[in-house]
């Protein structure tokens, strides 16, 4: 349960830190590393070099505006978790925020950090994806703009190059006439969960023009699904069993030693149910 | 090859230690290992039990998912640095005597740095907000009806401290 030896350096710059990956294929960026560690540890991952960016300026931000929200690379999910204008723009952040780890490890790790490892059973991917959001990278070329649906290409493996570092990730605000909810089933509260769900749901006076869900831990790869036509314009219980039957048709559960891809699709399609129900009463609360 | 090490300064306790680590050192090795302060308990390493909690500027953090190169310049409070300076227990450790909040002691150290920081941050918590404070750590003793009372104790008697202060 020890690392295998690495070379680390702590640089004081970007173009320093993106140097340092520059002269090394096997090397990665250690940010928070509440799951880098881990997998160093037990030896899942053995870089030859440690790039720690925790000394880069500029990169400890939360900037919140009526577009949306820009999380710099340095800022610990128990920051975002807690700025009020984040949860105003955007309050889906901060209610799947609230179910990333526990708030020890939330202290320590970064929202961007946990964006860039994609896995498909953490919070944030998959709420990035659900937003359409995007991630800024910096590289020896410059910076470049990642959308998201160029961003997740298979387990645990992102779009990003070895000798780019993640600098920003933005999530858009609330359009008008939306609800978002989030909600998801773990063993114990905080652990990585058996499946979790997300829902938008925009309203044209009462009906539903709009409804879109995502799914995390079902799946190799955080899943969204447009969820409007089978809903019909309408939250009833008819409708969220046909959205619901709609969802479980794209995804396909995997089995695991956590769940069985049958139980996984029963907790999919009750959650389905419950986060599109809470979504649209938001989305009917903001209204009036 | 000899691995390269990298000399730190860690202060811990409010006291400043060097120690020579190679990279790859986690902190609560460093703690217990190059520092000799054995309080901080390594369980499973890899971040699930919180057994090694430390508080890092005043926040709780796994000592296990930090390197010791990483915690240099940071200010680091372990289990022994929670007792009052007369050498007294200090409120959480009181309340966890009081309430039979330990049983064989081995998750104890974390639980203590989690729930010093825990009502630092919520003075006043109610049992499901105890609950949730140390929702991070595990007791294998399964001792969490105590620990959960602890808590709201250990705010209690933090609280009689602020206005014996004041």
């Amino acid at each position: 349960m020890k690392p295998a030896p690495f070379d680390y350096v702590r640089p004081g710059s970007l173009e320093e830190a993106l140097q340092a990956l520059a002269g090394h294929p096997g090397a990665k960026v250690l940010a928070g590393g509440q799951s880098l560690v881990p997998l160093l540890s037990m030896r899942l991952a053995a870089p030859a070099v440690l790039v720690d960016i925790n000394d880069l300026p500029d990169l400890d931000h939360v900037r919140v505006s009526a577009d949306g929200v820009r999380i710099g690379a340095l800022a610990r999910h128990a920051a975002v978790l807690r700025d009020p204008d984040v949860a105003r723009v955007q309050p889906l952040v901060p209610l799947a925020l609230a179910n990333v780890a526990h708030a020890t490890i939330r202290n320590r790790g970064t929202t961007v950090g946990s964006l860039v490892h994609a896995d498909a059973a953490a919070e944030m991917p998959m709420v990035l994806r659900l937003l359409d959001g995007s991630l800024d990278v910096a590289g020896p070329g410059g910076r470049r703009t990642i959308p998201v649906a160029e961003l997740y290409v298979g387990p645990l493996e992102s779009s990003l190059h070895h000798d780019e570092i993640a600098v920003e990730a933005f999530f858009p605000a609330l359009a008008p006439h939306t609800g978002v909810a989030f909600e998801e089933i773990a063993r114990r509260h905080g652990d990585y969960a058996m499946c979790g769900v997300a829902a938008v749901v925009t309203l044209d006076g009462d009906r539903v023009v709009q409804a879109r869900a995502g799914y995390l831990s079902v799946s190799d790869v955080p899943a969204v699904i447009d969820l409007t036509d089978a809903l019909g314009g309408e939250v009833t219980e008819a409708s969220l069993a046909a959205a619901a039957d709609a969802a479980l048709e794209q995804l396909e559960p995997e089995t695991d030693i956590h769940a069985t891809a049958d139980y996984r699709a029963h907790l999919a399609r009750v959650l389905t149910a419950r986060v599109v129900t809470a979504a649209h009463e938001n989305a009917r609360e903001a209204r009036s | 090859m000899t691995e390269q090490t990298h000399e730190i300064r860690l202060n811990v306790n409010g006291v400043e230690h060097e120690a020579a680590v190679p990279a790859r050192r986690l902190l609560s090795d460093a703690l217990r290992h190059d520092l000799g302060l054995t309080g901080t308990h390594v369980g499973c390493e890899h971040g699930v039990c919180g057994a090694c909690t430390v508080l890092v500027d005043g926040q709780p953090m796994r000592s296990c998912l930090m390197f010791a190169v990483s915690a240099a310049g940071h200010e680091i409070t372990t289990v022994e640095g929670l007792a009052r300076p007369d050498g007294e227990l200090g409120p959480v450790q009181q309340a966890f005597r009081e309430c039979h909040g330990l049983q064989c002691g081995f998750c104890t150290p974390g639980f203590l740095t989690t729930i010093t920081a825990g009502i630092a941050e919520n003075p006043d918590p109610t049992e499901d907000e105890a609950r949730d404070m140390v929702a991070g750590n595990l007791c294998r003793c399964t001792g969490y009806q105590n620990i959960v009372k602890a808590v709201c104790r250990a705010a209690e008697l933090a609280r009689a401290d602020e206005d014996g202060a004041a």
